[in-house]
């Protein structure tokens, strides 16, 4: 509702005035990129330039050599008797070291997805990207890992959310042996098997 | 502390130039479990989880989503202090003396050598607008306060060589530390200039390493029968982001800190009371620079012992070796130090054990550009 003006005499020290004569939306100064780029206006520019090299450690530096290989390898824990990938060195539940390596399927379940429009640096996308958590087979309680998924055939985005939907069987599509570089991204994308 | 409060179980992992064998995670969980063992304790006991831990040493932002697991804290009550290990030590007293828990683990880690590009690191710790752009290296800002330190003692650069030479000597009886050395006072400065008063041996080099204390209520640590080791006081303080404003000659922060400490551990005559010392060395010459602070001893009385190369005498200062004989790793030094502190109270330190030390002091530094650090004050039972 737009407040009403009043008129009154310009006495500056007429609080009163001053306060019904703030409109309702601030009277800024708009600023255009120009003006930045410009430099019109005080900013100080640092672009930083860290770099790390994290040690993977024992349990993922083995998971990644698998997925190498093509395997989705992953961990037991005979206290709770959970099966986990990705694999980790010791049980988070029961803290302790976690007893076995097994070799698990490359299939799974669709937990949740998401059909997005934009890349991670907010870019729009013309297919858009179908992020997904995976829950892997041979996993107890059902876990997995987040990927994306694809081959879903389907460019038109009414039809992939026809397509897509939550507790879909989806199995690994793999980069080629030669391209394998042991990480996560060695799987291209998770693919229906339905 | 009125009602008290108590470490009651420390776990560390070797402090290691590089960990290649283990994820920062998996050396977390070695620290933690050793700590657990030690106080006859276990994950599921410990009401509150403490982490020390800053985003830019971990390359990964909102570290203290990935605290829990190797702590043993799902959906356990934890929190993260961007901090020096000491502010981390407060915050789990806080928790204790406020009553909110009885038993808390404080947890402080470093992976330096993940780090690829510590200079970078560093220039983010500057004033972006009126001290980055003029490009001056953490260590010239450490050479700064060395110069003024000099200049105000009148102490020649032989009496921080010395400190050097005994560190390093320290360290080499401590199985934790990776940098013992046999070296002596020319050799010290006859190594290279990295900022003039600064040389290369003035500076302690970086570490990996884990290290988990468990804290205690005194009702809790008594009931543990264990030996508990008592916080008798603590104290913090920071003193002004303003590279011109601050007492270069002078650790401030320091004299504050011990103040607030010692008040609270009702220590009136620190240099009675106190029977040894792990005190920040980063730079060797901060060694001399905090023991003044707190009152320990003036620079003269300081160089004099360092003449000595040993961790026998009058104070015994670092004989862990401090962070020139470990190694440096950011604000887990404190807790590391903190860790060594209780086992020489204890009487478990091995062969470089300080033979009665009942009473001693810790006190940290949060490193360059920073004018922030802790004490404490711990006591045998
Ligand atoms: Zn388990």
């Amino acid at each position: 509702m737009a407040r009403k003006r009043e008129s009154s005499p310009q006495n500056p020290h007429d609080v009163g005035r001053v306060m019904r004569e703030i409109p309702e939306r601030p009277r800024g100064t708009p600023l255009k990129d120009q003006d930045i780029r410009e430099g019109k206006v005080s900013l100080i520019a640092w672009k930083p330039h860290l770099e790390y090299r994290w040690d993977s450690g024992v349990a993922i530096s083995r998971f990644l050599l698998g997925l190498k290989e093509g395997k989705i390898l992953g961990v037991r824990c005979h206290s709770c008797g959970r099966t986990v990938t990705p694999p980790r060195a010791f049980c988070e539940w029961c803290f302790r070291p976690v007893d076995e390596w097994v070799e698990l399927k490359d299939t799974g379940t669709v937990n949740t997805f998401s059909i997005c429009y934009v890349t991670w640096d907010m870019k729009p996308l013309e297919i858009p990207q179908i992020p997904a958590v995976i829950e892997i087979d041979g996993t107890h309680p059902r876990v997995g890992f987040l990927h994306l998924l694809g081959g879903i055939g389907e460019k038109d985005v009414e039809a992939i959310r026809r397509r897509v939907r939550v507790g879909m069987r989806v199995q690994a599509v793999w980069k080629s042996p030669a391209e394998r570089v042991g990480a996560i991204t060695d799987i291209l994308y998770f693919q229906p098997l339905e | 502390m009125d009602e008290g409060v108590a470490i009651l179980g420390v776990g560390v992992t070797p402090l290691r130039p590089i960990s290649p064998e283990l994820s920062q995670r998996e050396l977390i969980f070695e620290a933690a479990t050793k700590a657990y063992i030690d106080a006859g304790t276990e994950p599921a006991e410990i009401h509150s989880f403490i982490s020390i831990s800053e985003d830019f040493h971990e390359g990964t932002s909102i570290t203290d989503e990935y605290t829990p697991d190797q702590l043993g804290a799902i959906l356990r009550p934890v929190h993260t202090i961007a901090g020096d290990g000491l502010q981390g030590l407060a915050a789990a007293c806080m928790l204790i003396q406020s009553g909110i828990a009885d038993l808390v683990a404080v947890e402080g880690h470093c992976k330096t050598s993940n780090i690829l590009n510590h200079e970078e690191v560093f220039a983010m710790a500057l004033d972006p607008i009126y001290e980055r752009p003029v490009g001056v290296p953490s260590h010239a800002i450490a050479a700064l306060e060395m110069r003024r330190y000099l200049h105000e003692t009148g102490l020649p650069e032989e009496a921080v060589a010395g400190v050097v030479v005994k560190n390093r000597r320290n360290a080499l009886r401590n199985p934790l530390a990776s940098y013992g050395a046999s070296l002596t006072v020319e050799e010290v400065q006859a190594s290279p200039l990295l900022a003039s008063p600064l040389r290369v041996l003035h500076t302690s080099p970086y570490a990996d390493g884990a290290v988990v204390l468990i804290v205690a209520s005194a009702a809790r640590a008594r009931r543990k029968g264990r030996k508990p080791v008592w916080i008798k006081g603590i104290g913090w303080a920071t003193e002004t982001p303003w590279l011109a404003e601050r007492s270069w000659g002078r650790a401030t922060y320091t004299v504050v800190s011990a103040q607030m400490a010692y008040r609270m551990a009702g220590i009136s005559r620190p240099r009675k009371e106190i029977h040894f010392a792990e005190v920040d060395d980063t730079y060797a010459y901060k060694e001399l620079q905090h023991l003044q602070a707190l009152e320990l001893l003036t620079p003269q009385e300081a160089t004099e012992l360092t003449r000595g190369g040993d961790f026998e005498g009058p104070l015994p200062v670092n004989a862990s070796g401090g962070s020139l004989g470990m190694g440096y790793c950011f604000d887990a030094t404190a807790l590391y130090r903190v860790a060594e502190a209780t086992w020489q109270i204890r009487g478990e330190a091995g062969s470089h054990q300080v033979p009665g030390a009942r009473t001693g002091v810790v006190c940290s530094w949060r490193g360059v550009p920073t004018t922030t650090g802790g004490v404490v004050v711990l006591q045998a039972d």
